[in-house]
């Protein structure tokens, strides 16, 4: 049996096409459940941004009828959620399964049989959201897809305002993909806690291991409400409970309250798997040690507990007293101040270094001005009655998408070129590369720059279409034309991954000069990871063997 | 120049906003010429140069006395910006009730807006009017917020914030208009099929005309001497399923489903400013509610083109 395994391994070639799918369909193998979430991620993203061109195509002008309300509305709802939870939340995941155990020099996840279930729940989830568009309406072929918005406030997804099975699919699916979630979590979490090489203690870990362990933490604590709420709408739904059912003395608050006491840490759940990639890129690129490691470690967990207590300032409108909306404005400024810190420290490492433009570092410079905006513009929308102007209005939107593409998907593009030569051991076309950062920078800009100020000007989101006169016109034109830039640009990244997989250079097993451990070992690395379990004595292994004379074992 | 702008305040509450979100603006304005300038400078100066040597630069591991400054800086920032919100939070949330203040309960229904004011016993949609408040004299409208459905939000960006409307859960909010005219604004919170089109149109009046209002308000519709058409029209609706749903004083229409219709003639919009009032939308509203506003929750009653007229008739007469 176990002989049979390695023979498949060791032997890669000319194998039947039945054979390779069976390899992947029952992996339990880190880096290609690793690679299973993040194709599975650019699937979805392909769903969610065909969805966000439909809106933005019947945004065009006031009174636009390309598509009615109701696809509209399925159209937002099924944005929101599959970018959220089937490419956001996949994406991390892949990074942080490929990456944790060769990071930390172990051959594998902790628990490699719960990675595969995480995995496969994660993906059913999916399946089952889109497969609403068949059998929303209750399998008789005519579905149709949720239409109650990301965040699905009660009561609008009580049987009275949601009818059909539409809503029972999105509930399903973030069920399911909740325990997948929550999987993924205890696994990292304990990988990194249980499975670190020899001479890797805690202090002297990469910070892409410490930032995972924290979002690790933040997804065990967020998802759960969230899998409860949802539990709830099913009982609501099917069993006759009234837990949102303000008719029968439930409460539309308290789904808020469930929804965002997720919302919020997941805002952070995607962000701080960005910021690990930052901050494993940045150094190199700059040729310096990370600035400040200590207090980066600090910022980070300083993030994830504050994060689990600013969740009401998405609730600034819903009417809580004004003690309760005065110290969810402190909870949320406080975030800022480790956020500022760990931006403060990434220039700090720029600072004095020599500063290497490939793509990976051109993407984690975009990233860091575009996350330094997102992060004001979210100290304006954290000043309560500002938010009552701002919140729920497309300034809100252009915000949170500054947060999750200018910084998140920005740092995530970044390190798909950076570990793109470990992964497949070639090297990725640099021109083609260039390309699609200029592409996808321009049409985020003309996106989401200009979508702030329609909010300004007072149009809200959700609205399928406009009244004209509003000053919102020619704003709307521009947001959409950046469409085209963005999609285009990641069509060039697809191509240029598919592309250079099957004809790239050979990359090496280090072509950036990198000090962290997987750099250490062969380019795809092998099944075992390491052929013999690294010792480490520093947060940079690579450096010291790199630079005998002077290693960094003696500034920690 | 947007009528819906929020930098364009006209009430008390949207200009304390205003005032605050001009010192948010700045602060954050300067944070990011400061750090945007310094992210610069390092890209600029310390990019590889082509003549490099290859050798690696000096290996700076932290330092703690620019960590902690970059620790208080924010500190004292986030400091200022907290206490100037906090001023404004409850100068708006615990603003006193005066005695001369208007009251208005405001009940929102999935795509149209619901305006009661219990003192005058005035029951109207869609156009809320208010009256000009004089700083001297000031007589705010405070507003109780309502919802017969699903959740809902008001949000007149010139005169106020936004607050939502959650069933069974009363919100309260209040506006001092300073100046006369009329102030859009529509629901911000999705509400279902039609949020889109569930706009709002606040008419700010002088005190006397204001009074004029509430005085149509309270009477009887001004039906003259009612022609064929007219009386047909009147027999066709309430004998009908329109009853069910609108009420008009008066007559057995009694229905709180839809929109009160005693003085729709006196508004300038129907289905809920989704379209202005004339003789050949009205029609077509009864008509094909979907034409206009697709999703609404009036359905096409299948009149034929007679009863149509006449029911159209009747209905131009609630002035």
């Amino acid at each position: 049996m176990s002989t049979n395994t390695i023979a498949l391994t060791d032997f890669p070639v000319s194998r039947s096409f039945p054979l390779r799918l069976h390899e992947w369909v029952t992996t339990v193998d880190h880096k290609r459940l690793g690679l299973l979430y993040i194709v599975f991620a650019m699937v979805f993203l392909m769903a969610g941004g065909i969805e966000a061109t439909i809106m933005r195509l019947q945004l065009i002008r006031p009174h636009n009828d390309l598509v009615s309300p109701e696809v509209f509305n399925r159209m937002f709802t099924m944005h929101g959620t599959t970018m959220i939870f089937f490419v956001a939340m996949p994406l991390v995941f892949g990074f942080a399964n490929y990456l944790v155990p060769l990071m930390i020099g172990a051959r594998d996840m902790a628990f490699p049989r719960l990675n595969a279930f995480s995995f496969w729940m994660t993906a059913l989830g999916g399946l089952l959201l889109y497969f609403s568009f068949v059998g929303g309406d209750g399998l008789y072929g005519a579905g149709s897809a949720p239409d109650v918005g990301w965040f699905a406030y009660a009561p609008l997804t009580s049987r009275t305002f949601s009818v059909g099975h539409s809503t029972d699919f999105w509930t399903l699916a973030l069920l399911v993909s909740g325990i997948g979630s929550v999987g993924t979590a205890i696994n990292i979490v304990t990988t990194v806690l249980c499975m670190r090489c020899p001479g890797m203690a805690l202090r002297k870990m990469p910070l892409l291991a410490w930032l995972n362990l924290t979002m690790g933490g933040l997804v065990i604590l967020a998802v759960s409400p969230l899998t409860a709420a949802q539990l709830m709408l099913l009982v609501d739904r099917y069993l006759g409970g009234h837990f949102f059912d303000a008719q029968a003395g439930g409460s539309a608050v308290i789904w808020m309250h469930f929804f965002w006491v997720f919302g919020h840490p997941e805002v952070y759940v995607l962000a701080i798997p960005a910021f690990a990639i930052a901050s494993e890129i940045i150094p190199v690129f700059s040729r310096k040690a990370i600035f400040g490691y200590p207090v980066m470690v600090l910022a980070t967990i300083a993030i994830g507990f504050i994060s689990m207590s600013v969740w009401a300032h998405h609730m600034f409108t819903v009417g809580m007293t004004s003690g309760a909306n005065t110290f969810f404005v402190l909870s949320t400024m406080a975030i800022a101040v480790p956020t500022g810190i760990k931006i403060f420290n990434w220039l700090a490492t720029m600072w004095g270094g020599k500063i290497r433009f490939a793509v990976p570092m051109m993407f984690c410079v975009a990233f860091l001005f575009q996350f330094l905006v997102a992060g004001l513009t979210g100290v304006t929308l954290a000043v309560a009655p500002f938010d009552w102007q701002l919140g729920n209005s497309y300034y809100l939107v252009a915000h949170f998408h500054y947060v999750i593409v200018g910084a998140i998907l920005f740092a995530i593009f970044g390190g798909f070129y950076y570990w793109f030569p470990k992964v497949t051991g070639k090297m990725y076309n640099e021109p083609i590369a260039k390309l699609q950062f200029w592409l996808f920078f321009i049409g985020f800009h003309l996106t989401f720059d200009f979508m702030h100020i329609p909010g300004l000007l007072g149009m809200p989101r959700r609205i399928y279409t406009y009244e004209p006169g509003r000053g919102w016109d020619i704003w709307n034109v521009i947001v959409t034309i950046g469409v085209f830039f963005q999609a285009a640009g990641v069509l060039a990244l697809a191509a240029n991954l598919l592309l250079s997989y099957f004809r790239g250079k050979a990359a090496g097993n280090d072509p950036w000069d990198a000090w962290t451990l997987e750099w250490s070992t062969s380019s795809p690395p092998p099944a075992y990871n390491f052929a013999v379990i690294p010792v480490v004595r520093s947060r940079r292994p690579l450096w010291d063997l790199k630079h005998p004379e002077d290693p960094d074992w003696r500034y920690e | 120049m947007s009528p819906t702008n929020i930098f364009a305040p006209a009430s008390t509450p949207a200009d304390s906003i205003f005032g605050l979100s001009i010192f948010v603006v700045l602060t954050v304005a300067a944070i990011f010429i400061a750090v945007f300038a310094l992210l610069l400078y390092a890209v600029v100066k310390f990019r590889n140069k082509r003549t490099d040597d290859r050798s690696e630069p000096p290996q700076v591991y932290g330092s703690t006395q620019v960590e902690l400054a970059w620790t208080v800086i924010p500190v004292l920032i986030v400091v200022a910006l907290f206490l100037a919100s906090a001023r404004v939070i409850a100068s708006i949330q615990d603003a006193p009730r005066p005695p001369s203040a208007l009251e208005v309960t405001v009940i929102g229904h999935q795509y149209w807006w619901e305006y009661r004011y219990p003192k005058l016993n005035i029951v109207t949609a869609n156009e809320l009017h208010v009256p000009v408040s004089n700083p001297a004299h000031p007589t705010p409208t405070f507003m109780t917020l309502l919802s017969a459905d699903t959740d809902h939000s008001f949000w007149v960006p010139r005169l106020a914030g936004k607050t939502d409307l959650i069933p069974n859960h009363p919100n309260t909010m209040w506006i001092d208009p300073h100046e006369a005219g009329l102030f859009l604004g529509q629901c911000a919170q999705y509400c279902g099929v039609q949020h889109a089109k569930m706009l709002i149109r606040v008419y700010v009046q002088p005190r006397a005309e204001f009074d004029r209002w509430v005085k149509e308000q309270q009477e009887l519709p001004h039906s003259g001497t009612p022609d064929g058409a007219v009386s047909a029209g009147q027999r066709v609706f309430e004998s009908t399923a329109c009853v069910n749903c609108h009420a008009i004083s008066g007559t057995p229409a009694k229905g709180r489903f839809g929109p009160d219709l005693t003085h729709l003639m006196s508004r300038d919009t129907i289905a809920s400013g989704a379209a202005p009032s004339t003789h050949d939308t009205l029609r077509r509203w009864i008509q094909d509610p979907d034409a206009i506003k697709p999703g609404s929750k009036m359905p096409a009653m299948g009149l034929s083109d007679h009863d149509l007229d006449a029911v159209t008739a009747y209905l131009e007469t609630l002035r």
